[in-house]
Protein backbone atom coordinates (compact mmCIF):
# COMPACT_ATOMS: atom_id res chain seq x y z
CA UNK A 1 0.00 0.00 0.00
CA UNK A 2 1.58 3.26 -1.32
CA UNK A 3 1.18 6.21 1.74
CA UNK A 4 -0.80 8.28 -1.01
CA UNK A 5 -3.53 5.19 -0.88
CA UNK A 6 -4.22 6.77 3.12
CA UNK A 7 -5.69 9.15 1.53
CA UNK A 8 -8.69 7.36 1.13
CA UNK A 9 -10.39 6.65 4.41
CA UNK A 10 -11.92 3.49 3.91
CA UNK A 11 -8.24 2.36 3.06
CA UNK A 12 -6.99 4.13 5.93
CA UNK A 13 -9.69 2.61 8.69
CA UNK A 14 -8.42 -0.95 7.23
CA UNK A 15 -4.98 0.07 7.65
CA UNK A 16 -5.83 0.80 11.06
CA UNK A 17 -8.32 -2.51 11.79
CA UNK A 18 -4.85 -4.12 10.93
CA UNK A 19 -2.46 -1.96 13.17
CA UNK A 20 -4.59 -1.34 16.27
CA UNK A 21 -4.83 -4.82 17.94
CA UNK A 22 -0.38 -4.80 17.65
CA UNK A 23 -0.21 -1.18 18.74
CA UNK A 24 -2.31 -1.98 22.19
CA UNK A 25 -0.25 -5.17 22.75
CA UNK A 26 2.96 -2.70 22.02
CA UNK A 27 1.71 -0.12 24.60
CA UNK A 28 0.32 -2.47 27.49
CA UNK A 29 4.14 -4.09 27.41
CA UNK A 30 5.93 -0.99 26.94
CA UNK A 31 3.97 0.35 30.15
CA UNK A 32 5.26 -2.59 31.78
CA UNK A 33 8.61 -1.98 31.23
CA UNK A 34 8.32 1.43 31.98
CA UNK A 35 6.33 1.47 35.21
CA UNK A 36 8.73 -1.36 36.32
CA UNK A 37 11.94 0.28 35.30
CA UNK A 38 10.47 3.35 36.81
CA UNK A 39 9.54 2.29 40.79
CA UNK A 40 13.13 0.08 40.43
CA UNK A 41 14.98 3.91 39.82
CA UNK A 42 17.24 4.79 42.41
CA UNK A 43 15.66 8.26 44.41
CA UNK A 44 17.53 11.85 43.29
CA UNK A 45 20.37 12.65 45.30
CA UNK A 46 18.16 15.81 46.15
CA UNK A 47 14.45 15.50 45.20
CA UNK A 48 14.63 11.66 46.86
CA UNK A 49 11.06 9.78 45.94
CA UNK A 50 9.65 12.52 44.02
CA UNK A 51 11.31 11.79 40.94
CA UNK A 52 9.12 9.22 40.36
CA UNK A 53 6.46 11.79 39.28
CA UNK A 54 8.90 13.06 36.30
CA UNK A 55 8.22 9.68 34.91
CA UNK A 56 4.90 10.98 34.05
CA UNK A 57 5.25 14.89 33.79
CA UNK A 58 7.59 14.77 31.37
CA UNK A 59 6.44 12.19 28.66
CA UNK A 60 3.48 13.99 29.05
CA UNK A 61 4.51 17.64 28.33
CA UNK A 62 6.48 16.36 25.55
CA UNK A 63 3.47 14.52 24.00
CA UNK A 64 1.70 17.55 24.62
CA UNK A 65 3.67 19.27 22.48
CA UNK A 66 4.05 17.28 20.01
CA UNK A 67 0.36 16.50 19.53
CA UNK A 68 0.23 20.13 18.95
CA UNK A 69 2.60 20.05 16.38
CA UNK A 70 1.10 17.33 14.75
CA UNK A 71 -2.14 19.39 15.02
CA UNK A 72 -0.51 22.24 13.27
CA UNK A 73 0.99 19.68 10.07
CA UNK A 74 -2.74 18.45 10.30
CA UNK A 75 -4.21 22.20 9.80
CA UNK A 76 -2.21 23.29 7.29
CA UNK A 77 -3.81 19.74 5.24
CA UNK A 78 -6.87 21.68 6.08
CA UNK A 79 -6.70 25.23 5.28
CA UNK A 80 -4.19 24.60 2.19
CA UNK A 81 -4.46 21.58 0.73
CA UNK A 82 -7.99 20.72 1.70
CA UNK A 83 -6.93 16.66 2.48
CA UNK A 84 -9.92 14.83 3.80
CA UNK A 85 -8.20 13.42 6.54
CA UNK A 86 -5.82 16.35 7.66
CA UNK A 87 -9.21 17.45 9.96
CA UNK A 88 -9.83 14.35 10.88
CA UNK A 89 -6.45 13.79 12.11
CA UNK A 90 -6.61 17.67 14.29
CA UNK A 91 -10.04 16.85 15.64
CA UNK A 92 -9.28 13.48 17.14
CA UNK A 93 -6.16 14.50 18.34
CA UNK A 94 -7.32 18.01 20.06
CA UNK A 95 -8.73 16.02 22.96
CA UNK A 96 -5.74 13.29 23.76
CA UNK A 97 -3.52 16.71 23.55
CA UNK A 98 -5.97 18.25 26.26
CA UNK A 99 -5.67 15.79 28.31
CA UNK A 100 -1.69 15.25 28.31
CA UNK A 101 -1.69 18.96 29.12
CA UNK A 102 -3.99 18.82 31.91
CA UNK A 103 -1.85 15.66 33.01
CA UNK A 104 1.51 17.40 32.84
CA UNK A 105 0.10 20.82 34.66
CA UNK A 106 -1.50 18.24 37.31
CA UNK A 107 1.55 16.32 38.15
CA UNK A 108 3.60 19.41 37.59
CA UNK A 109 2.00 21.18 40.50
CA UNK A 110 1.92 17.77 42.75
CA UNK A 111 5.66 17.73 41.89
CA UNK A 112 5.96 21.13 42.73
CA UNK A 113 4.49 21.31 46.40
CA UNK A 114 7.02 19.33 48.10
CA UNK A 115 10.44 20.82 46.19
CA UNK A 116 9.04 24.36 45.58
CA UNK A 117 6.55 24.85 48.65
CA UNK A 118 4.06 25.88 45.81
CA UNK A 119 1.38 23.87 43.47
CA UNK A 120 1.39 26.70 41.28
CA UNK A 121 3.45 29.84 40.58
CA UNK A 122 3.08 32.31 37.19
CA UNK A 123 6.71 31.83 35.96
CA UNK A 124 7.02 31.41 32.08
CA UNK A 125 7.47 27.91 31.49
CA UNK A 126 4.26 27.42 33.56
CA UNK A 127 2.29 29.44 32.27
CA UNK A 128 2.75 28.93 28.85
CA UNK A 129 2.09 25.30 29.55
CA UNK A 130 -1.32 26.81 30.77
CA UNK A 131 -1.86 28.49 27.86
CA UNK A 132 -1.18 25.37 25.58
CA UNK A 133 -4.08 24.03 27.97
CA UNK A 134 -6.84 27.03 27.20
CA UNK A 135 -5.50 26.91 23.27
CA UNK A 136 -6.78 23.14 23.26
CA UNK A 137 -10.15 24.19 25.08
CA UNK A 138 -10.51 26.55 22.39
CA UNK A 139 -9.84 24.52 19.96
CA UNK A 140 -12.71 21.74 21.35
CA UNK A 141 -15.12 24.32 21.45
CA UNK A 142 -14.61 25.76 18.32
CA UNK A 143 -15.11 21.87 16.89
CA UNK A 144 -17.94 21.11 19.72
CA UNK A 145 -20.12 24.79 19.18
CA UNK A 146 -19.91 25.17 14.91
CA UNK A 147 -23.20 24.42 13.63
CA UNK A 148 -21.06 24.04 10.05
CA UNK A 149 -18.61 21.45 10.49
CA UNK A 150 -16.31 22.67 7.38
CA UNK A 151 -16.41 26.11 9.06
CA UNK A 152 -15.61 24.99 12.43
CA UNK A 153 -12.61 22.79 11.13
CA UNK A 154 -11.25 26.12 9.17
CA UNK A 155 -11.81 28.21 12.47
CA UNK A 156 -10.19 25.74 14.48
CA UNK A 157 -7.07 25.22 11.98
CA UNK A 158 -6.90 29.08 12.08
CA UNK A 159 -6.29 28.87 16.02
CA UNK A 160 -4.07 25.77 15.48
CA UNK A 161 -1.66 27.51 13.64
CA UNK A 162 -1.63 30.58 15.77
CA UNK A 163 -1.01 28.92 19.17
CA UNK A 164 1.99 27.09 17.06
CA UNK A 165 3.74 29.71 18.32
CA UNK A 166 3.60 28.60 21.93
CA UNK A 167 5.43 25.79 21.31
CA UNK A 168 8.91 27.89 21.01
CA UNK A 169 7.69 29.86 23.30
CA UNK A 170 6.93 26.83 25.99
CA UNK A 171 10.51 25.01 24.97
CA UNK A 172 12.65 28.61 25.40
CA UNK A 173 10.88 29.95 28.30
CA UNK A 174 13.81 28.52 31.23
CA UNK A 175 16.37 30.13 28.84
CA UNK A 176 14.67 33.43 27.70
CA UNK A 177 13.28 33.91 31.73
CA UNK A 178 14.42 33.67 35.01
CA UNK A 179 11.80 30.92 35.87
CA UNK A 180 11.51 29.19 39.42
CA UNK A 181 10.89 25.97 37.15
CA UNK A 182 14.33 24.26 35.98
CA UNK A 183 16.33 25.06 33.13
CA UNK A 184 16.83 22.41 29.84
CA UNK A 185 18.36 19.36 31.28
CA UNK A 186 18.09 16.60 28.49
CA UNK A 187 18.08 18.04 25.44
CA UNK A 188 20.69 20.44 25.37
CA UNK A 189 23.99 21.28 24.08
CA UNK A 190 26.73 19.12 26.14
CA UNK A 191 24.10 16.14 26.87
CA UNK A 192 21.88 15.36 29.72
CA UNK A 193 22.33 16.22 33.32
CA UNK A 194 20.74 13.54 34.28
CA UNK A 195 22.09 9.99 35.82
CA UNK A 196 21.44 7.61 33.22
CA UNK A 197 19.65 5.61 35.95
CA UNK A 198 17.17 7.88 36.06
CA UNK A 199 17.40 8.82 31.94
CA UNK A 200 16.35 5.40 30.86
CA UNK A 201 13.22 4.87 32.66
CA UNK A 202 12.26 8.50 31.49
CA UNK A 203 13.05 7.35 28.03
CA UNK A 204 10.89 3.77 28.21
CA UNK A 205 7.55 5.62 29.87
CA UNK A 206 8.29 8.51 27.08
CA UNK A 207 7.85 5.22 24.64
CA UNK A 208 5.00 3.88 26.44
CA UNK A 209 3.11 7.45 26.28
CA UNK A 210 4.03 7.97 22.76
CA UNK A 211 2.78 4.22 21.70
CA UNK A 212 -0.46 5.54 23.95
CA UNK A 213 -0.75 8.64 22.21
CA UNK A 214 -0.52 6.97 18.18
CA UNK A 215 -2.85 4.37 19.86
CA UNK A 216 -5.90 6.60 20.99
CA UNK A 217 -5.28 9.15 17.92
CA UNK A 218 -5.40 6.34 15.32
CA UNK A 219 -8.17 4.95 17.22
CA UNK A 220 -9.98 8.32 17.56
CA UNK A 221 -9.65 9.16 13.76
CA UNK A 222 -11.37 5.63 13.11
CA UNK A 223 -14.33 7.14 15.58
CA UNK A 224 -14.36 10.68 13.36
CA UNK A 225 -14.59 8.86 10.20
CA UNK A 226 -17.26 7.12 10.89
CA UNK A 227 -19.00 9.55 12.35
CA UNK A 228 -19.11 11.53 9.45
CA UNK A 229 -20.07 8.35 7.50
CA UNK A 230 -23.20 8.68 9.78
CA UNK A 231 -23.39 12.32 9.70
CA UNK A 232 -23.73 11.59 5.52
CA UNK A 233 -25.79 8.85 5.84
CA UNK A 234 -28.54 11.13 7.80
CA UNK A 235 -28.41 13.40 5.32
CA UNK A 236 -28.76 11.68 2.65
CA UNK A 237 -31.69 9.75 4.56
CA UNK A 238 -33.23 13.29 5.20
CA UNK A 239 -33.36 14.31 1.96
CA UNK A 240 -34.99 11.76 0.34
CA UNK A 241 -37.53 11.07 2.82
CA UNK B 1 10.50 0.43 47.68
CA UNK B 2 10.04 3.53 49.95
CA UNK B 3 8.06 6.62 48.36
CA UNK B 4 9.90 8.73 51.43
CA UNK B 5 7.77 11.32 53.40
CA UNK B 6 6.28 12.79 49.73
CA UNK B 7 4.44 9.36 49.27
CA UNK B 8 0.90 11.36 49.05
CA UNK B 9 2.15 13.57 46.21
CA UNK B 10 3.42 10.74 43.73
CA UNK B 11 0.43 8.04 44.73
CA UNK B 12 -1.60 10.99 43.74
CA UNK B 13 0.24 11.84 40.38
CA UNK B 14 0.11 7.96 39.26
CA UNK B 15 -3.70 8.46 39.95
CA UNK B 16 -4.38 11.26 38.17
CA UNK B 17 -2.38 9.80 35.40
CA UNK B 18 -3.59 6.80 35.69
CA UNK B 19 -7.36 8.12 35.40
CA UNK B 20 -6.96 10.39 32.60
CA UNK B 21 -5.27 7.00 30.83
CA UNK B 22 -8.75 5.30 31.73
CA UNK B 23 -10.91 8.59 30.64
CA UNK B 24 -9.40 8.76 27.01
CA UNK B 25 -9.49 5.22 26.95
CA UNK B 26 -13.62 4.83 27.87
CA UNK B 27 -14.03 7.68 25.56
CA UNK B 28 -12.32 6.29 22.62
CA UNK B 29 -14.28 2.65 23.10
CA UNK B 30 -17.62 4.29 23.87
CA UNK B 31 -17.83 6.47 21.02
CA UNK B 32 -16.74 3.73 19.09
CA UNK B 33 -19.58 1.22 19.87
CA UNK B 34 -22.14 4.15 19.57
CA UNK B 35 -20.82 4.78 15.73
CA UNK B 36 -20.84 1.44 14.93
CA UNK B 37 -24.61 0.72 16.74
CA UNK B 38 -26.05 4.27 14.36
CA UNK B 39 -24.00 2.66 11.14
CA UNK B 40 -25.89 -0.43 11.74
CA UNK B 41 -28.84 1.11 12.75
CA UNK B 42 -29.04 3.46 9.34
CA UNK B 43 -28.09 0.45 7.00
CA UNK B 44 -30.78 -1.46 8.49
CA UNK B 45 -33.19 1.11 7.44
CA UNK B 46 -32.00 0.96 3.96
CA UNK B 47 -29.74 4.30 4.21
CA UNK B 48 -26.41 3.52 1.94
CA UNK B 49 -23.34 6.11 1.49
CA UNK B 50 -22.62 7.83 -1.63
CA UNK B 51 -19.45 5.57 -2.95
CA UNK B 52 -22.49 2.24 -2.60
CA UNK B 53 -25.48 3.62 -4.04
CA UNK B 54 -26.06 1.59 -7.34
Amino acid sequence: MALIDLANPTRFLDLVRRVLPWLIAATVIAFAIGLTMAMNAPDDYQQGATVKIMFLHVPAAWLAMLCWALMSVAALGTLVWRHPLADVAGKAAAPIGAALTFTCLVTGSLWGRPMWGTYWVWDARLTSVLVLFLLYLGVLALYWTAEDPNRGARAAAVLVLVGAINLPIIKFSVDWWNTLHQGESIFRAGGPEIDPTILRPLFAMALAFLLLFVTLHLAAMRNEILRRRVRTMQMMQAQTA
Amino acid sequence: MSLGPHADFIVAAYAVALAVVIGLVAWVVLDYSEQRRVLGDLEERGARRRSRRQ
